[in-house]
């Protein structure tokens, strides 16, 4: 072994080939690696990529759990049980209200987290309150729909089909609902805590919720309403 | 306080450009790059959304089509909220939140085409149910 370094042009381009995104060791340049950036060398993640990434984790566990709702609902589609099927429900317009509500408050929710990072406690509270509001009408709409089949007879333990329907499109309602009370509490947060870095943390995690539901309200008003109506 | 807490910059809105990022993260940008982004954003989901009711709504295309077209929108439109809404990006301080989704992914589809194929079977296979009643004791 000698003791003579890689001319550094040769130890670039070696380390440029084997890792060239150098995973796992970054620091672009000659700099060094970051502190409080999780790659090993300088101890844990700082708090917010934990606790972004954690979320993030929880996200996609629950988009699973809808997988198998929508699983359910394509095998149950056609088992109607001599009751109404598919085409009897969808009412194209107030669907379209409901999803014009849900990108739209999904938009605002974008907007309200602009504001967190340019720490204007108003523009943040304006827009988590819009958001809020779009999810209220939301939810209203779903009510009124679901209110409205019951009245016609139509209800989950009619038919295997109704049971996986409700299911489905049910537990959006009430995770939207739910979401709508993390909203509440978030607002109360910011407006008495101001954005010290937990209540930021907390901003990170409610934004990626509200977006991933309107992610399964994608799935919901594609393959439950729009295929439904054209089936 | 734990050491998870502990924070050089002490300061929850100051991110690294050289770090690893979870979702809905970014390095430090101005306000108006996040409201560009949400711009766009929304843009595009508006313009797949109606082009999904428009193509569920009239017979512009052949008929059997239509499912199909209509799932290419969701996906495409889906793509465009991780993009622009939940800031998923290809770049190497995304990797570990890429790597979830696609695992995530890859669950969804196992579990959505898994059950569509084995109770299709099932369907097609499975003795007719009056004569199954009639086998019983």
């Amino acid at each position: 072994m000698t003791d003579h370094p890689l001319p550094a042009a040769v130890e670039t381009v070696r380390r440029v080939r084997e890792d060239p995104h150098r995973l796992g060791h970054r620091g672009h340049g000659n700099e060094g690696p970051v502190e409080g950036a999780g790659h090993g060398e300088t101890g844990p993640a700082r708090k917010r990529i934990i606790v972004g990434y954690g979320f993030w984790i929880f996200l996609l566990s629950d988009i699973v759990m809808f997988a198998c709702l929508f699983a359910a609902f394509a095998v149950q589609r056609g088992a109607t049980a001599g009751g109404p099927g598919i085409k009897e429900l969808v009412d194209i317009p107030r669907v379209g209200w409901e999803t014009a509500a849900l990108l739209l408050s999904s938009y605002t929710c974008g907007l309200s987290f602009a504001a967190t990072n340019a720490r204007s406690k108003l523009w943040t509270q304006v827009f988590l309150l819009i958001t809020g509001l779009l999810g209220l009408l939301f939810v209203g709409l779903e009510l009124a729909e679901f209110i409205g089949l019951a009245q016609r007879g139509i209800t989950p333990q009619a038919s295997g089909f109704l049971s996986a329907f409700f299911g489905l499109v049910g537990l959006h309602g009430v995770h939207v609902t739910l979401a709508g009370m993390w909203l509440l509490t978030m607002m109360a947060q910011v407006q008495l805590k101001g954005f010290r870095p937990e209540i930021v943390h907390r901003l990170i995690c409610f934004n990626l919720f509200w977006h991933a539901l309107d992610i399964v309200w994608i799935g919901i008003f594609t393959i439950v309403y729009l295929m439904g109506a054209v089936a | 306080m734990s050491e998870l807490d502990f924070d050089p910059r002490g300061y929850a809105g100051e991110l690294d450009h050289r770090e690893d990022h979870a979702p809905g993260d970014e390095p430090v940008e101005s306000a108006g790059h996040w409201i560009a982004n949400a711009n766009l954003g929304l843009l595009f989901s508006v313009i797949l959304t109606v082009a999904a009711f428009v193509l569920a709504g009239t017979h512009v295309i052949y008929g059997p089509a239509v499912p199909v077209g209509l799932l290419v929108l969701a996906i495409a439109q889906m793509g465009v909220h991780l993009v622009f809404f939940l800031h998923i990006t290809t770049g190497p301080d995304n990797t570990n939140n890429v790597l979830a989704l696609a695992y995530g992914i890859l669950v969804v589809f196992l579990i959505v085409i898994g059950s569509i194929w084995i109770m299709d079977h099932l369907q097609q296979n499975m003795m007719p149910m009056n004569q199954l009643m009639q086998m019983q004791p």
